[in-house]
């Protein structure tokens, strides 16, 4: 029987009764699955790359008053996603979009709504309000993923825009 | 390989095995509860706040447990501003309802508050698990 290393090291931890608040420290994998399971239960994993760092600080300082909503979380919790989020937003990586979020994006605003970035407004600015607001199965452009289907896995191409009850996006 | 009769078993095992987490779990909040003055908890008290309606002055909304959750738990509820689906709370439906206490604990943070725009009293928390517990 093959016993990977980590399985041998928790065995060891176990039998000996080591606590387990001395936790190895996690990786960023670990801290996207705490962000997922702490924030997806309300609404869809926003990709952390579409926000400045200062924002995601921001909306994790508020969460009190989330949007509306108590998303009140222990300060543990609140310091492993802020971490995640920070590690992995818009200023963390060079990418295409990344970039033109940024440039678009005044240095002294603080934005708490993707979909308030000038750079994604001017994205959607073609799109007719039936399409979104009008749209009783998308109501919304916080609702990404009701058109953008990959959303969640970071992929905003139009191939893989399916807009619900009208189909195909051609630009 | 499993027969089909082992593993019925084991699934009415595991059934039985979170059904019973779910009441040790329910049991040791309502305990607390009480040693930090609750008295008697009531399945029926808890029903009719569940469905009651506090009016939200921010919003000039009405709101209650059934805004997101629906009236009837062993269906699916929805978030009321996302949309996002929410699974069944019945633990008859969903067999890890009521099973950790943090999650309790946080969801009864959190929906208070956005419900009634206070915490919620360990006697209403009492009540409200007695009636979810029995669904």
């Amino acid at each position: 029987m093959k016993i990977s290393q980590n399985k041998l090291i928790y065995l060891f931890a176990t039998l000996f009764n080591i606590s387990s608040t001395q936790a190895a420290p996690m990786n960023n994998d670990d801290k996207q699955s705490v962000y997922k399971e702490e924030c997806t239960s309300c609404h869809m994993a926003y990709p952390a790359r579409l926000l400045p760092a200062r924002s995601w600080q921001k909306i994790m300082n508020t969460l009190d008053d989330h949007f509306g909503d108590n998303a009140s979380l222990d300060p543990t919790t609140i310091k492993t996603i802020t971490q995640y989020l920070q590690d992995n937003s818009a200023d963390s990586r060079h990418s295409q979009h990344t970039n033109k979020i940024l440039r678009y994006l005044p240095q002294n605003s603080t934005p708490l709504r993707i979909s308030e970035l000038p750079y994604i407004r001017h994205k959607h600015d073609e799109i007719p309000s039936r399409y979104i607001k009008a749209n009783p199965r998308v109501k919304s452009m916080s609702n990404c993923v009701a058109c953008h289907k990959a959303a969640e896995r970071g992929l905003f191409d139009d191939d893989n825009v399916r807009i619900p009850g009208y189909g195909r996006w051609e630009d | 390989m499993l027969s089909l009769r082992k593993l019925f078993i084991a699934v009415i095992g595991l059934n039985t095995s979170s059904a019973v987490l779910a009441s040790t779990t329910v049991e040791q909040l309502l305990q607390e509860y009480q040693a930090q003055g609750a008295s008697q908890f009531s399945t029926e008290s808890g029903k009719i706040f569940w469905n009651q309606k506090f009016y939200s002055s921010g919003t000039h909304q009405q709101r209650s447990c059934s805004s997101c959750h629906t009236a009837n738990l062993r269906q699916y509820g929805k978030h009321a501003t996302t949309g996002k689906e929410i699974k069944p709370l019945a633990p008859s439906v969903m067999s890890k309802r009521l099973t950790n206490p943090k999650k309790i604990r946080k969801w009864f943070r959190r929906n208070c508050i956005w419900t009634l725009g206070r915490e919620c009293t360990n006697q209403e928390k009492g009540n409200v698990l007695m009636y979810l517990k029995g669904l």
